[in-house]
């Protein structure tokens, strides 16, 4: 059994603690919170050990594996608390607010031989992987392009009063939303290293962006567009979606749905030559517990497991991440 | 509870496979009236049983359905809350205090937050009991004989441990509302354990059950097993796995295994009703005829 405890029982916290009590191999340990409110009902309906003090927690609880999920301005410091400490490190999207101090954790996790992880979970959606299958194949040719989408219904009114309307503590579409979209190209198509232009928009938000529209430039210097817009309400939760065209075909997908389009019989088992469609249902195993998702349960599987030297600490670790935030930097600073 | 059972998904763009399609169903739905319409041809193929979250366009449906008595004196609805989205999006926008603030009637949290938890400090389930009022209240003069928690939060909370919580609900709906509690959950045999644990004997569950092992969490053998040895009511839900399996091939599969009370089945036209309840009879005959040989 891996000992883990949780900082932070927010709306992410709660749903990590819920898959991490329901694991085989873990024994949550402690749960920190600064609301007396939620830790009371731990409490009193639940198991687990609450901790206002995470420091404490820490000290007491001895986890081997922390969940961090706590306003992104308090990532940097407390994650490298927990790293010097020795213990691995589960840290809620984005990284950090500035790239010096994600940086600094790449860093150090590195040195202390840590695993470390960031709940970008798109990554573990079955019809996205088969999309890094298919572009890692070259089965498309040469890229030419992308589009990266993604629309919800956060702010819908002009009316909002927590930490994601604070830009100072992390909030806004652009970090919260926007980032999980550049997170994917990243995955995909390989790290955005140039910004051409962003518009941050506000449609009813006072003080952060409802939305992202930008011209990104790859490595591979495969140029794309990046549209994202948490205040569209004809979606009933977010739904994000990548389009690639390359010299030998197309593909549309998002959380569901897979749609390629291959020029000629040049293409992966399984597929031929025009449309193919595929569904999450072919491409997604079942989990042992689920709750709100597949990716939820798997994200937290694949960290677990990377404790227990079962899977390399490859998909969505502090590296990968911190090159998202670099790339977050990048939208911001090349604002028109 | 009715063998077969109408479900809600299509009238709310929900679809597990296809935003396209989701879309679509949201134009075709657009209007109450068409929802009626659909919920007409359900009944006239004998599926007088309705399963549907608290989503706020069921207000609607309900004022429509207490207008006219006579043609829907048989009708029932199970409500399934809380229209979890509404809620996650709240959450999201004004933090988990905020969402309560917003949600919970009445002036009591009010005071709970501004007091600094001086009333009511350690009745949160006063507080749920509050937020099951609130939902239930659109379907006032309805026959509403099971009512369902969504397996969103089901799933929470038996992932937390507080099944504790789940049994206050089933206690509560029975005490207040004279009806049986139903869990909807993604985890069935995991939820069947927990449940009885905290004293909720052969409970009402709705989950995923299809040939392809869509949703079954732990494994399809694992649910199977608990279909064989286990006392639960079961309704099958996502039994086509969203369309992965021919519609056939699905309710054979479902109709032949043990255990299963009802069928929960969603459909937007008055064909793909009238095949699937047509499909259920036949494979139930023909399970009935097999036995009895």
């Amino acid at each position: 059994m891996i000992k883990v405890a949780l900082i932070g029982a927010g709306k992410m916290g709660i749903s990590h603690l819920s898959i991490l009590g329901a694991h085989h191999d873990v024994e949550v340990v402690g749960v920190a919170d600064t609301s007396k409110m939620v830790l009371d009902v731990f409490k009193k309906y639940s198991s687990f050990q609450v901790y206002t003090d995470y420091e404490e927690m820490i000290e007491k609880a001895k986890p081997e594996a922390v969940f961090v999920a706590v306003p992104t301005k308090y990532h940097a410091p407390i994650v490298k608390n927990l790293l010097l400490k020795g213990k691995h490190v589960f840290a809620e999207k984005p990284l950090c607010l500035s790239t010096e101090e994600g940086k600094d954790l790449v860093e150090l996790a590195a040195r202390k031989g840590l695993i470390n992880q960031v709940g970008y979970h798109n990554e573990f959606i079955g019809t996205f992987r088969e999309v890094k299958r298919i572009i890692d194949g070259g089965y498309l040719g040469d890229i030419f392009h992308f589009t990266g989408e993604a629309y919800g219904p956060v702010v819908v009114r002009p009316k909002q009063n927590n930490w994601r309307s604070d830009p100072a503590e992390g909030g806004g579409c652009l970090l919260d939303y926007a980032s999980h979209v550049v997170d994917l190209i990243n995955y995909i198509l390989g790290p955005v290293t140039r910004v051409k232009g962003t518009i941050l928009k506000s449609f009813y938000s006072k003080n952060v962006e409802d939305s992202v529209f930008t011209l990104l430039e790859l490595s591979s210097k495969v140029s794309g567009v990046l549209s994202v817009n948490w205040s569209d309400d004809t979606y009933r939760k977010m739904s994000t979606s990548i389009t690639i065209i390359g010299s030998q075909g197309k593909i549309i997908c998002d959380a569901s749905e897979l749609k390629v389009h291959f020029k000629t019989s040049d293409c992966p088992d399984n597929y031929t030559k025009g449309w193919n469609v595929k569904y999450i249902t072919d491409l997604t195993q079942s989990v042992d517990f689920y709750l709100r998702g597949e990716e939820y349960s798997d994200q937290v599987d694949y960290f677990i497991k990377a404790i227990q030297k079962k899977v390399p600490n490859t998909i969505n670790n502090f590296e990968s991440a911190w090159k998202t935030d670099q790339a977050i930097s990048l939208i911001k600073n090349n604002i028109n | 509870m009715e063998r077969i059972l109408y479900g809600d998904n299509q009238f709310f763009a929900v679809n597990h496979v296809s935003e396209e399609k989701s879309r679509a169903q949201s134009i075709k739905f657009k209007s109450d009236d068409a929802i009626i319409k659909a919920l007409n041809h359900a009944i006239a193929a004998g599926v007088n049983t309705f399963m549907c979250t608290t989503h706020d366009r069921i207000a609607n449906i309900c004022d429509i359905i207490r207008k006219r008595p006579e043609k829907y004196e048989d009708f029932k609805i199970y409500p399934c809350m809380p229209y979890a989205h509404k809620y996650a999006n709240a959450v999201t926008e004004l933090g988990i205090a905020g969402t309560l603030r917003e949600y919970v009637p009445g002036n009591i949290l009010g005071s709970l937050f501004k007091g600094g938890m001086a009333y009511l400090s350690k009745d949160y389930l006063s507080i749920m009991e509050l937020m099951i009022d609130a939902e239930m209240k659109m379907f006032k003069g309805i026959q509403t004989p099971v009512i369902f928690l969504q397996n969103v939060i089901t799933d929470l909370l038996l992932g937390l441990g507080m099944g504790n919580v789940l049994k206050a609900f089933q206690e509560y709906v029975e005490r207040k509302y004279n009806a049986e509690a139903g869990f909807i959950t993604m985890n069935m045999p995991k939820l069947l354990n927990a449940l009885e644990q905290v004293g909720i004997k052969n409970p009402i569950i709705c989950t995923s059950i299809n040939k392809v092992g869509f949703r079954m969490s732990g494994s399809k053998e694992a649910y199977q097993h608990v279909l064989e040895t286990k006392k639960v009511r079961i309704i099958a839900m996502q039994v086509l796995a969203a369309g992965a399996i021919p519609p056939q091939e699905a309710i054979e599969y479902v109709c032949g295994l043990p255990n299963i009370e009802s069928i929960l089945f969603g459909a937007s036209s008055k064909d793909n009703i009238n095949e699937t309840v047509a499909l259920i009879h036949e494979y139930d005959q023909k399970y009935q005829l097999m036995e009895a040989i």
